[in-house]
């Protein structure tokens, strides 16, 4: 197959792109540009998309003897994924930026202009794997190293986003053993620190950035019932579950801490409650896809387990669409969810779809 | 086997420049030593002086070696710059947008630090700057204005322009002009000592010498503040130990690429016709950029509708033919050209160009295997489209 093998400049993309040429493949690497104007050098483990990161990539690519070109992003990314993030925390809601570009870019965009160059497939360094059905539809599984799994950020492709991806580090049992991998193979990234953070937020500071790119509005913070507490200098700097710097002269009546439970912008308040009432129990979302072939009876109650942050426990639960929506009802409570996060439903280790939350049902209110 | 249209990138490395280098680097000696061994490289590096000043028409002394264009146009600029200011306060720089980014750098450098303030010439759709334009800005601030440094020709389109009517324009007030003349050297007829200039850059890798040398030429009469400080080599504008071997190539690369300036304008430019004539007759809705404008025999400059330069360059690449888009890029990432935007075209044609350069060793069938090629990249680029950005 002609392989399109998008490198990041990281260590995981690298041995991917080697394993790729390993398995056959005719390879070409491609870094993507994701900034106009990337910054020189990356600071520790923080943002991505540098000189530095694209050289790395290139050097990787020289040494495994495949072409390399770096392709450029960067208008699609700020529209679909920076601009994306800003409008969802401005309607006080929490995104997921990872996955907006592995949903619009890596495997959207970039992959349009792959098939359209003449290219069968994308592979990247996600810790993932693609399996087969018996009647050989693609399946989207956890890596074998689970603590870098990574199948949750890919839960939002399609099956004819599966069938065009290649992901060879899914069944690796660690990230050392990558490490050693490519340190064996003589790539110089070999020990390059991981990058965890949002990699359009080189700081690393979120709060921050967002305050530089929206305008703080100040507000109320109120209790459950609407009584004012506080007054806040703008809603976006809060997220849901939040506990510390609310800065609440008062005690609670009870004595007990106080978090975050809603963010309402439009009104400009924050609400805040008891944690009892931080928990949910049910969650739903219109906007949803099924990661693979869609399963039977999707209108019936199903077990499933239930993930709604990247490293996240997982829970039991039932999942059904109603109503067009995807309803999810969890058998233990979460805490602290916001619209805007993505709910991955999984059956054993097999992704099998996802949705991006819109409401919430908190466990109190659902007792009652 | 792989086709190399790109040599206005970089053109291969001359048989006859070569062998000078190697000539210089069988001996080792500092050419400033007093003792004999350090006479002879000295006399190895003058005799390539006197080459390039043959070549270029210009005085022996007014040759200054140093690194490279980036290096010679620094030089220039902020050496002119600073040298005016110092009696007295003359903070314009006169200069175009459609510059190389050595240039467009060095002066909106020295606004950001040093006060200057830049007035852009326009350039029309054929790439000719408004010498209306000029003539109204030297007569408004002639008193004001540090140096005018306006390019001898394009890097990108290969257009050519007057740079010694420039000079005549900025001669009756006494100010200095420097042209980048690196794409103009070697290319096409150029003599300093007509030209009126002040200083010109010429680098020795777009004439078939080594990456890594250059001239700066600076009149004899006019005054420089030096970049770097040390030895006082070369006229204490290029302090530091010469390097005789990689003068000695720059200076066979240079005399060579001289003597076949008629070749070029007609061997090289009917090919170059033929070439736009059959891209034509392939792809009918190609633009030659500057059709009829005046320019360089061996540049092909074509904007292709509907698609990213950078994957016609991938598609053709992948074929074995080396071209560019001709646009610079940052870390490996082609943006829209500048000097295209700076010719009114709008980005989307500024995206989808592609500048093919012929060099002393092409053939016709290094073009045709290029016109093989260039049909199905386009078909594939055009299906990638313009909306993957």
């Amino acid at each position: 197959m002609k392989v399109l093998a998008a490198m990041s400049g990281g260590v995981d993309s690298a041995v991917a792109a080697a394993r790729a040429v390993e398995a056959g493949h005719e390879v070409v690497g491609v870094h993507l540009a994701l900034s106009r104007m990337p910054g020189t050098l990356r600071t520790g483990s923080r943002g991505c998309c540098t000189i530095e990161d694209s050289m790395d990539a290139q050097r990787a690519s020289n040494k495994l003897g495949i072409p390399f070109y770096v392709w450029d992003f960067s208008e699609r990314f700020k529209q679909d994924v920076v601009d994306d993030f800003i409008a969802e925390y401005a309607a006080g809601r929490t995104p997921n930026p990872c996955m907006r570009c592995n949903e619009r870019i890596k495997f959207a965009a970039l992959l349009e202009k792959a098939l359209a160059l003449g290219f069968d497939a994308i592979c990247t360094g996600h810790y993932a794997s693609i399996e087969r059905d018996d009647k050989g539809n693609p399946e989207l599984h956890r890596s074998l190293e689970m603590a870098k799994d990574q199948s949750y950020v890919l839960g939002v492709l399609t099956t004819e986003q599966l069938e065009h991806a290649i992901f060879p580090l899914g069944k690796t049992a660690s990230k050392d053993l990558i490490r050693a991998e490519a340190d064996q193979r003589g790539l110089s990234v070999a020990n390059k620190p991981d990058s965890y953070d949002i990699c359009f937020i080189p700081e690393g500071d979120t709060r921050d950035w967002l305050g530089d790119h929206l305008t703080a509005e100040p507000g109320k913070i109120v209790d459950q019932d609407g009584n004012q507490l506080a007054e806040h200098d703008g809603t976006i700097g809060y997220t849901i579950g939040q506990r510390k710097g609310l800065r609440i002269g008062r005690p609670a009546a009870d004595g007990k801490p106080r978090y975050v439970l809603d963010i309402r912008p439009k009104e400009r308040e924050v609400v805040v409650g008891p944690q009892d009432a931080l928990q949910i129990s049910e969650l739903s979302g219109a906007r949803f896809s099924w990661c693979g072939k869609a399963p039977a009876n999707t209108d019936q109650w199903q077990e499933v387990q239930c993930q709604v942050r990247a490293h996240g426990d997982t829970v039991p639960a039932e999942m059904a669409i109603i109503d067009s929506e995807m309803k999810i009802r969890l058998s233990e409570p979460f805490y602290g969810v916001a619209p805007g996060q993505t709910a991955v439903v999984y059956q054993g280790t097999r992704v099998l779809g996802q949705t991006t939350i819109d409401k919430t049902v908190s466990a109190q209110a659902a007792n009652v | 086997m792989k086709v190399f249209l790109d040599h206005a990138s970089t053109t291969p490395l001359r048989p006859s420049a070569k062998k000078a280098m190697l000539k210089g680097l069988e001996i080792a000696a500092n050419p400033s030593s007093v003792h004999s061994l350090g006479q002879h490289t000295r006399n190895l590096l003058e005799d390539a002086r006197d080459s390039i000043a043959r070549s270029l028409d210009c005085n022996r002394s007014e040759v200054i070696f140093n690194s490279g264009g980036t290096e010679s146009d620094n030089q220039a600029i902020k050496g002119l710059f600073w040298e005016r200011n110092k009696a007295t306060a003359r903070k314009v720089v006169i200069s175009s947008r459609a510059e190389h980014h050595a240039v467009l750098d060095t002066v909106e450098w020295l606004e950001k630090h040093e006060g200057a303030e830049i007035v852009w010439i326009d350039v029309d759709s054929l790439g000719q700057i408004d010498f209306k334009q000029l003539a109204d800005e030297i007569h408004l601030r002639r008193d004001e204005i540090a140096l005018i440094s306006l390019m001898w020709v394009n890097n990108e389109t290969g257009v050519i322009t007057d740079i010694p009517r420039v000079c005549s324009m900025a001669s009756q007030h006494g100010i200095p002009v420097h042209s980048d003349a690196i794409a103009a050297a070697g290319h096409i007829p150029i003599s300093f000592k007509d030209s009126g200039l002040a200083a010109m850059t010429v680098s020795g890798h777009k004439l078939g010498a080594p990456i890594g040398v250059a001239v700066l030429i600076v009149g004899r009469s006019v005054k420089l503040e030096s970049l770097v400080h040390g030895g006082g080599q070369e006229r204490a504008l290029r302090s530091g130990t010469m390097n005789y071997p990689m003068a000695m190539a720059m200076a066979a690369a240079l005399e060579e690429a001289s003597s076949e300036l008629d070749w070029r304008e007609k061997q090289l430019g009917e090919l170059r016709d033929y070439l736009e004539a059959e891209v034509k007759r392939l792809i009918p809705e190609v633009e030659i950029t500057v059709a009829g404008g005046n320019r360089l025999p061996d540049n092909s400059h074509m904007i292709f509708p509907g698609c990213q330069g950078d994957s016609l360059l991938f598609l053709l690449d992948i074929a074995g033919v080396e071209v560019s888009t001709g646009s610079a890029c940052q870390a490996g990432v082609i943006g829209p050209s500048h000097v295209l935007v700076a010719m009114g075209k709008t980005e989307e044609e500024a995206n989808g160009c592609l500048r093919i350069t012929l060099g002393y060793n092409s053939t016709k069938e290094d073009v045709d295997k290029f016109l093989k090629a260039i049909s199905e990249a386009y078909a594939g680029a055009k299906r990638a489209g313009l909306s993957a950005r």
